[in-house]
């Protein structure tokens, strides 16, 4: 059977546009907000993803950091960042949704019962920022029996030889990190050659699906759009952080700024 | 777990970079994966580089000050009446702390990997003032991460700096301490590490940082061992080693030649003030392993994994991991840790102040709690040597709010 990552992607293509993959954090700006803001702006994005708030998150530029940190002072915990998961799956059973955190929260709570509580939330796929392969590979294996989708990431710095060996085990969809940074920096390459570099992994086996993230807003976003699929996370941070800080509602404005990214690439 | 005779602690993990099959590995995420790839590979080149290894016994000697001097604390042992107590006075090398170990070898990889800028982390201020340091001496443009609390409490260290010309970037989030100082140096380097060397500060965080950290403090123990022996004719019996653990490369240094010896180890974690829950003992309060700035180690953290706050008057202890190689050790019951309160330091401080010629800053002073506490309880043949690794002048702030006057 497909998986619904798959699924999305074959829509996608056959729509000629890239998917819209959106990032927010769990529990940001709380936990009730967070499940309105993602059944929002899950109308106009293909896939959703959802950050698992840590409070040391080595591989995060200032805005999901200040989201995460927002959202564990607001009382986010894992168990009710899987209550928001499942409440978003019952209502659209459809939309994949991929939890992406740090390996500490899945090593506390062990591997099977963190993937147990993913299969009966419903989430479509993970990505573990600090678990690079080859040392995923027994964790992604156990992801794969359990019908999830383990995402791998490769990046600027990736070497020829790992790219082969990452795409060749990889799952539905893979990530490729524009840029040498952390997330939310700005896109300090061109576009030309985040594509270039895209391509180089995509000839490694044109079947696979791989998205770009990192450094992407709706100023950027169209220059990227014959890849498979973008993600979009930093800027959606930074517009509930500054909804707070306006007295705006976080849920309308997330709305309006996933639906514009939507319209840039479609 | 056990550990191997006659091959060198750090090089005790498998294939995974796992020390007793569970500490320490490379949690990184994957832009860091080629710069840790070729510095290891570096590294492994270099360490047996007899070119190299010239170049840093030469800068140990001439630059940091070797060997620093081992000294009997003959009237802190008259004063306690039991064991005989000893201090290897780390704090004569250059920049006061044996932080400049690990900053002078990581200058000189810098050097040979023709990076031009070097960045690092700090608590206490030392590993930043010895960055700076020999950034400058070594010509590189230097960048320090510390944590606005440590800023403000550990001021002399960041004149120093400034002094060197480093630039010092204040870490705001989380406790504003040592760990998030970690984490955001951390990510300064996943931002630049195509250009950028990174330093750690301590035996913490991904392999090669703990690797090359206690390889270049293993220095301590290279000098004692020979001192000890010069001193006693062999190596006493009965001798205890004495060190406070924040990251833990002290220590490390400190114990490294003494491995497969009868030397019983002691590490000495921050206790925290007195009357309060929060700590940075992991080892000693027996918190659960988990990962900490790409490592697995026993870290102070919640059920769920969420990093705990942590407290402690020592800025350079104030951290709520620990070396992996500290929980290989524990568990292989090779060394044994306990913890001394705020107060504990405090007294300590004081009281080897007041006897002596050395003046511990708050880090030694926990070890030097310990030291106070046991010498009673034994006898004359028994040795106690701590590693008086910092100077109390860094902290004479601190001192003064907390004793009313400060001592030297
Ligand atoms: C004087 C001194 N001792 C000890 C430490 C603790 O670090 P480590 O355990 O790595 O030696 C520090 C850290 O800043 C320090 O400055």
């Amino acid at each position: 059977m497909k998986s619904k990552i798959t699924l999305a992607f074959e829509k996608c293509k056959e729509e000629k546009r890239p998917a819209l993959i959106t990032y927010i954090v769990a529990g940001d700006n709380n936990e009730k907000n967070s499940l309105k803001i993602l059944n929002a702006i899950s109308k106009h994005a293909d896939i959703c993803e959802l950050g698992i708030g840590h409070n040391c998150p080595v591989a995060d530029g200032y805005q999901i950091q200040n989201s995460s940190y927002r959202a564990l002072r607001n009382g986010i915990t894992l168990k009710a960042t899987f209550n928001i998961a499942k409440k978003f799956k019952k209502n659209s059973p459809n939309k994949p949704l991929i939890l992406m955190g740090y390996y500490n929260l899945i090593y506390q709570m062990g591997e099977d019962s963190f993937l147990k509580n993913c299969k009966t939330s419903g989430v479509d796929g993970l990505i573990v920022v600090d678990l690079p392969f080859p040392e995923n590979k027994k964790f992604a294996k156990k992801c794969k029996r359990k019908s999830i989708n383990f995402i791998q990431l490769l990046s600027p710095t990736t070497s020829k030889l790992r790219m082969k060996k990452i795409i060749t085990q990889s799952h539905d969809m893979s990530y490729y990190i524009s840029m040498v940074s952390t997330t939310g920096g700005k896109l300090k390459v061109s576009p030309k050659k985040i594509l270039q570099n895209y391509d180089k992994i995509k000839k490694l086996n044109r079947k696979k699906n791989l998205v770009i993230g990192f450094g992407i807003t709706n100023k950027t976003i169209s220059s990227l759009k014959r890849a498979d699929g973008l993600v979009v996370g930093s800027q959606l941070c930074k517009a509930i952080t500054d909804s707070i800080r306006k007295k705006q509602n976080p849920v309308k404005k997330l709305n309006k700024l996933v639906y514009s990214l939507k319209r840039k690439i479609a | 777990m056990k550990i191997k005779k006659g091959i060198s602690l750090i090089d005790q993990h498998d294939k995974n970079f796992l020390y007793g099959g569970k500490f320490g590995g490379n949690f990184i995420p994957e832009t860091l994966k080629k710069p840790i790839d070729d510095l290891t590979k570096l590294f492994a080149k270099l360490r047996k580089d007899k070119k190299f290894l010239k170049e840093r016994d030469y800068y140990f000697k001439n630059y940091v000050g070797a060997p620093t001097p081992f000294i009997k604390l003959e009237n802190l042992t008259r004063h306690l009446g039991g064991a005989q107590i000893y201090a290897k006075v780390v704090s004569e090398a250059n920049g006061g702390a044996h932080k400049i170990y690990n900053a002078t070898v990581h200058c000189l990889i810098a050097k040979k990997a023709g990076k031009k800028y070097i960045v690092g982390d700090t608590g206490a201020g030392y590993a930043g003032k010895m960055l700076s340091m020999a950034a400058k001496k070594f010509g590189l443009k230097c960048k320090i991460f510390m944590g606005a609390k440590d800023i403000k409490r550990q001021r002399p260290n960041v004149e120093a700096m400034r002094k060197n010309g480093a630039t010092i970037v204040p870490v705001t989030s989380g406790s504003q301490t040592l760990v998030d100082a970690v984490s955001e140096c951390m990510r300064y380097w996943v931002s630049n590490c195509e250009h950028v060397h990174n330093c750690i500060g301590s035996t913490v965080g991904p392999n090669i940082f703990i690797k090359i950290c206690a390889w270049s403090t293993a220095q301590i123990s290279r000098e004692l061992i020979l001192q000890i022996k010069e001193e006693f004719g062999r190596i006493p019996k009965k001798m205890k080693l004495l060190n406070c653990v924040g990251g833990g490369s002290s220590a490390m240094g400190f114990w490294n030649e003494f491995m497969d010896t009868d030397a019983e180890l002691v590490g000495i974690e921050a206790g925290g003030p007195k009357n309060s829950k929060l700590h940075a003992a992991p080892l000693t309060n027996g918190s659960k392993i988990g990962i900490l700035h790409g490592a697995a180690q026993y870290v102070v953290q919640d059920k769920e994994g969420q990093i705990g706050s942590t407290e402690s008057i020592s800025a350079g202890l104030d951290y709520p991991g620990i070396s992996p190689l500290h929980c290989f050790l524990k568990d292989a019951k090779r060394a044994r840790y306990t913890s001394a309160s705020d107060e504990e330091a405090l007294k300590a401080y004081r009281l080897v102040s007041k006897l002596e010629n050395i003046s511990p800053s708050l880090e030694p002073s926990h070890a030097f709690s310990e030291a106070i506490r046991l010498a009673p309880k034994l006898k004359s043949s028994d040795v106690i040597i701590v590693n008086s690794c910092g100077d109390s002048l860094k902290d004479k702030d601190i001192i003064k709010k907390r004793l009313g006057s400060y001592v030297r």
